[in-house]
């Protein structure tokens, strides 16, 4: 709800003046029975051509009044609406950028881009309904009663009678309908899902003969959401003729009291044909309202789910150094791990356990280990992309959580598992971290990661455009230009997670050899399954289950660790295809 | 296609739409009759509220007498017409559900029987959208706008009669003057077309950046990239607003000006109205009741035009979307197993391919001549770079796909004479494409087997080492996983359907790279399962692991969607040919 009016606070002259020249729309339009009535009393009753002439005009007249607030409403609501939406999305944009890693596992991108894109659409159509709509129908139907008080008091308590009984109706059916909709709905997603999984899953479905059992859950599936579907229909089949009865049946009670009053000389003919005008207006507002807060609320709940996105605290703080650090010098460690234990959010058991090494500058350290050993959580504790839940990570002879975070991950090359470019060229890509990189760093970076060769060999070169995803490049191209881009800058710490998955053993091997050569001494770290990856490494890491089982060079650890021993084998005594 | 096929596959697709319609013939007959019964009593109560507006003239002018039993009939109108209106709803709802329900029923019955052919050229979403959406579409668009339609033309046909006994000239200028709102609408619409073109083209350039940037957020983030991601974004948020604060303001103008036109219509009836009232002509009368009546015809008149021109638009789209589900629910299946085709038992595990020829598409020969003769418990590795088709011999194997020439046999029948489904009895599969039904731990382990004891589950999960990660999940067998997999790793994925092949143990295996995603000292365990699984089995294996590819009887080597060389492997080394440099390019580094 804050949000939503939030939107409105954006632009308060436009939320103020729509709804008053939709105010005035509706009096205008509220004007036109008893114009009507005056016609028929005094035009017709008092035989007066001039004034009949006169009357129409005013109705005509009205007509273009009536427009020209209406122009003027819709003018400064789709400004409001439409400006507030595009602020909000912005900074959604700009609040989600400062996520930290474990808030993005935990929303999911998924998640994050329904809240920018549709999300925020339909807060802009409720933004829009408000303004234009939710105002202007409570005008008339209240408008409508207070014409009749001013028209005869008596008459008008049928009206006072009749609002809220079709009120009653009107939003029961729709709030009562909500809940059925939305199980509808629900019901459908399960069609839908058995659906999609028989598509994706056809092989094994017929494989194992499910054919007709998977008909047969379609069907009750599809049986129970017509059920439901019926049930929701017969709620709505009643709100129309329900509500035709109610305003009708007061149509025939205002003309039978009217008839008593005209008789009596209370009241006129016209005023009667006003009042039965009147009543006709009410409906069709009442309807137009009951849509327009089922649409509002939905405006509302996107609204609130918008702002426990912009809610969640963003970034990561950063402390003061301790006192009495010692400042930096060359022979400080590139990265020194304290007893370090790292639990996901929402995740039973430590990913990581206990961990302690020191990497000196210049040291390639490898990592080993399964699938879900903790290989990845490691490396992202360096770049305090996750933050360790015990011990102390320390980078560069300072706790990470007192470095600025963008001045930290300047100087850390990473080179992710799953190569991720973007739309633009091979120069946007690799310039991704150092918008300023020169032609010269970037051939340098290229010929490191091996992929000066394709990328001289594309058309444009460094211009050579490279489509979203990198769908237009080869999975190993895309993991040397990955690299590269790690590369641009020289990083003093570069960290390659399993990513040289996609390469042919040779470009491979010239990769690594390219790397033990690099400028500036930087500290490696390598992330593998495979032991021919790392065993030239320094220090190695073997990961089980997040402990380290075992720390030490290729030929220690083959002595000494039993893990390492069965990956190693595992790998080597039957050789690779 | 010129208009006259294209009315041709309207008439066709309505026709088959309406072939749906007859097991509900009654229903829809009855929800006509009541349409128009519905509206000729609509229309009549204007006509009797003037009478009785003319009733009541002035002071001790009012007629009593008359007046009550109008009254009284008016209340009878009003209820019949609230009833028939109920009726005609809950008659038009039990239509539509289930028509709707009917279609995606067969839909879905025939995507059971489809050939793989058909289901792999095409996206799951778009073939789930036909099933879901269009059908949704069809009815509403097709059933509704139809019902819609009819009591559009109805309404208006009758508000003209009902106007013409009333008076000419008034009705000659409503007929006259209400086409205007139409026009004026469709003139508003036209022009903001091209504005809502251009904000969904934004739109979207905008999605695919916040997909991009969001989606790769980590990425993002690591280089510090934030601020000019920020930039992008901005640039084109500024013109999406340009662009949607003028879209939505043009087409808001819609309904004022249609009200607009509407108000002077109205304007135009109460002045000739009025002048017939004060100078009565010959032949020509109107009481204050009827100018009334003939006020209230004047609002309504317009409504359904404007509801029939919405509604064409719908029509047109339910057409193409009935045509978009017809054509899945009418796609040709595979050809059915012959009446008298062979039930294989527990087969032997010979294999014969003879002289096979397949490809995907006629102009795109993939393989040729493939010639393969498998003893029971043989074991054949297919090998070869990606894409180059290994997957295809397992879709002959399976019979997702039929040989174009050739044959393949399983214990000398060929297997287009036996079931489909003994045939797939006879074979264990294990893809590299892990599938997952939606549904517990336990359940897609025994997907094979429904009636498994839970001894057989967990031993088959213990055998696949699958045992020790299932029993971390939060509710261990019982743990629900969602739709394909859910949170569970690629490597958790592919060793949970390991484990749902050896609660079966057919006689004959088909591994498509089964381990490829799960670490080497696992899968080398696993391997050790599969090996004594196999000895006794015939298999088919793709794999990159040489050790599994060395024992193997036959290794067919596979280059560009042709079988290039087979042999054992001591031959095809020998042979120095492309498995020999496949082979030896991994010892190079």
């Amino acid at each position: 709800m804050r949000i939503f009016l939030r939107c409105l606070g954006m632009y308060p002259r436009e939320s103020v003046l729509a709804p008053f020249f939709k105010l005035l729309e509706a009096c205008f339009d509220l004007c036109v029975p008893l114009v009507v009535a005056a016609i028929i009393d005094k035009g017709l009753g008092g035989q007066n051509h001039t004034l009949v002439w006169q009357l129409c005009g005013v109705l005509v007249l009205l007509a273009f009044v009536g427009l020209a607030s209406a122009i003027t409403a819709q003018y400064f609501s789709a400004r409001a609406a439409v400006g507030s939406a595009a602020r909000m999305r912005r900074e959604l944009f700009a609040h989600m950028q400062s996520f930290t890693y474990a808030q993005t596992d935990r929303m999911g991108t998924s998640t994050m881009i329904t809240r920018m894109t549709s999300d925020v659409n339909q807060l802009q159509t409720g933004v829009n309904i408000t303004l234009r709509l939710l105002l202007r129908s409570p005008i008339i139907v209240f408008g409508a009663m207070i014409m009749a008080f001013t028209i005869d008091k008596k008459l008008a308590l049928i009206f006072v009678a009749a609002i809220p009984l079709l009120a009653l109706v009107v939003f029961g059916v729709m709030l009562g309908g909500i809940p059925l909709y939305r199980r509808v709905q629900s019901r459908l997603d399960r069609v839908t899902a058995i659906t999609r999984e028989n598509l994706s899953g056809v092989r094994p479905i017929r494989a194992f003969r499910k054919e007709e059992q998977q008909i047969n859950a379609f069907s009750e599936a599809n049986r129970k959401q017509t059920g439901l579907q019926n049930k929701a229909g017969m709620l709505t089949a009643v709100m129309n003729p329900v509500t035709y009865v109610i305003v009708n049946l007061a149509v025939i009670l205002l003309v039978r009291k009217g008839a008593l009053a005209v008789d009596g000389g209370r009241i006129t003919q016209g005023e009667v044909v006003a009042l039965v005008n009147y009543m006709g207006q009410i409906l069709v507002e009442l309807v137009k309202l009951a849509t327009s807060i089922f649409t509002v609320t939905k405006a509302v709940a996107c609204g609130n789910r918008i702002e426990a996105v912009l809610a969640m605290p963003t970034g990561m703080a950063v402390s003061p150094a301790p006192d009495g650090t010692p400042t930096p010098a060359d022979h400080t460690p590139a990265v020194v791990f304290d007893n370090v234990s790292m639990t996901y959010e929402g995740g039973g058991e430590p990913s990581l356990q206990d961990i302690s090494f020191t990497a000196h500058r210049g040291m390639t350290v490898g990592i080993i280990g399964g699938t879900g050993s903790g290989k990845s959580t490691l490396i992202n504790l360096i770049s305090r992309f996750y933050e360790a839940t015990e011990g102390q990570v320390t980078v560069f002879g300072l706790p990470v959580a007192c470095h600025d975070l963008p001045s930290l991950r300047a100087r850390i090359g990473v080179v992710p598992q799953k190569a991720k470019l973007f739309k633009g060229t091979v120069r946007s890509n690799l310039c991704f971290g150092y918008e300023n990189a020169t032609d010269e760093e970037l051939w340098a970076a290229l010929e490191i990661a091996q992929a000066a060769d394709f990328v001289r060999a594309k058309e444009g070169g460094l211009d050579a455009p490279v489509e979203q995803k990198g769908r237009n490049l080869s999975g190993g191209q895309k993991q040397r230009l990955t690299i590269a881009r790690a590369l641009v800058g020289s990083p003093e710490i570069l960290i390659l997670d399993d990513s040289a998955s996609a390469l042919d053993f040779a470009t491979d091997a010239r990769l690594r050899k390219a790397l033990r050569e690099l400028a500036g001494n930087p500290t490696v770290f390598i992330v593998s399954q495979r032991t021919s990856s790392i065993k030239a490494a320094d220090l190695i890491i073997v990961l089980d289950e997040g402990v380290a089982v075992g720390m030490g060079t290729h030929d220690e650890l083959l002595a000494s660790c039993e893990v390492y021993r069965e990956i190693h084998e595992s790998q080597f005594k039957g050789g690779e295809a | 296609m010129n208009n006259k096929t294209k009315t041709a596959t309207a008439l066709s697709t309505m026709k088959k739409v309406l072939g749906y319609l007859k097991h509900y013939r009654l229903l829809f007959v009855l929800s006509l009759l009541l349409a128009v019964a519905v509206v000729g009593l609509t229309l009549y109560l204007p006509i009797l509220m003037g009478k009785a507006i003319d009733l009541i003239v002035g002071p001790d002018q009012v007629n009593f007498t008359s007046l009550t039993p109008i009254l009284i009939q008016s209340a009878v109108v009003i209820c019949a017409t609230a009833l028939f209106q109920w009726v005609m709803n809950i008659c038009n709802n039990r239509i539509t559900f289930g028509v709707v329900r009917r279609l995606r029923h067969d839909a879905f019955t025939r995507i059971q029987s489809l050939p793989l052919s058909y289901l792999d050229k095409r996206p799951v979403g778009d073939t789930v959208s036909r099933v879901i959406a269009d059908a949704d579409q069809v009815t509403d668009g097709l059933l509704m706008g139809f019902s819609q339609f009819f009591t559009g033309i109805l309404t208006i046909l009758g508000t003209l009669c009902f106007m013409l006994t009333l008076n000419l000239p008034m009705t000659v200028w409503v007929v006259v003057a209400t086409p205007l709102s139409l026009f004026v609408a469709s003139f508003i619409a036209r022009r903001t077309h091209s504005l809502f073109k251009k904000q969904s083209e934004i739109r979207a350039e905008q999605t695919s950046l916040v997909e991009e940037m969001i989606g790769s957020h980590k990425t993002v983030v690591a280089f510090a990239h934030e601020d000019e991601a920020l930039r992008d974004f901005e640039e084109i948020n500024g013109r999406l607003e340009e662009t949607s604060r003028k879209a939505v303001f043009f087409s808001s103008l819609v309904n004022p000006s249609t009200r607009f036109v509407n108000n002077l219509v109205y304007a135009g009836v109460a002045l000739i109205g009025a002048l017939i009232c004060l100078s009565p002509t010959v032949g020509m009368t109107l009481t204050v009741g009827g100018l009334s009546a003939f006020l209230t015809y004047a609002g309504q008149y317009t409504k359904p035009f404007n509801e029939i021109s919405g509604v064409v638009t719908e029509l047109q789209n339910a057409m193409a979307c009935a045509a978009r589900l017809f054509e899945l629910i009418e796609a040709d299946t595979e050809i059915p197993d012959a009446p008298d085709a062979t039930v294989l038992s527990q087969v032997g595990g010979r294999v014969t391919l003879s002289d096979v020829a397949f490809s995907y598409t006629p102009d795109q020969e993939l393989i040729r001549d493939l010639n393969l003769s498998l003893t029971s418990g043989q074991r054949v590795a297919i090998v070869g770079p990606t894409g180059c088709g290994k997957t295809t011999v397992i879709n002959l194997l399976m019979r997702f796909y039929d040989v174009n020439e050739g044959s393949i046999s399983v214990d000398g029948h060929d297997i287009r004479t036996v079931t489909r489904h003994s045939l797939r009895e006879n074979y264990g599969m294990v893809l590299q494409e892990t599938w997952l039904a939606a549904g517990t731990v336990r359940d897609n382990i025994a997907f094979g087997r429904p009636d498994a004891t839970d001894e057989e589950v967990v031993a088959a999960a213990k055998a696949a080492h699958a045992d020790g990660f299932i029993r971390r999940l939060p509710e261990g067998y019982n743990t629900v996983i969602g739709e394909d997999g859910g949170s569970l790793s690629q490597g958790q994925k592919q060793l949970l359907c390991i484990a749902r092949l050896f609660l079966c143990l057919p006689p004959m295996l088909i591994l498509d790279e089964a381990t490829s995603s799960i670490d080497t000292r696992t899968e080398l365990k696993i391997q050790n399962a599969f090996a004594s699984l196999m000895k006794e089995r015939t298999s088919f294996i793709v794999a990159h692991r040489l050790s599994t590819i060395r024992e193997a009887d036959v290794i067919l080597v596979m280059k560009d969607g042709h079988v290039v060389e087979q042999g054992n492997h001591v031959a095809l080394l020998e042979q120095g040919g492309f498995y020999a440099t496949l082979y030896n390019s991994q010892f190079e580094a």
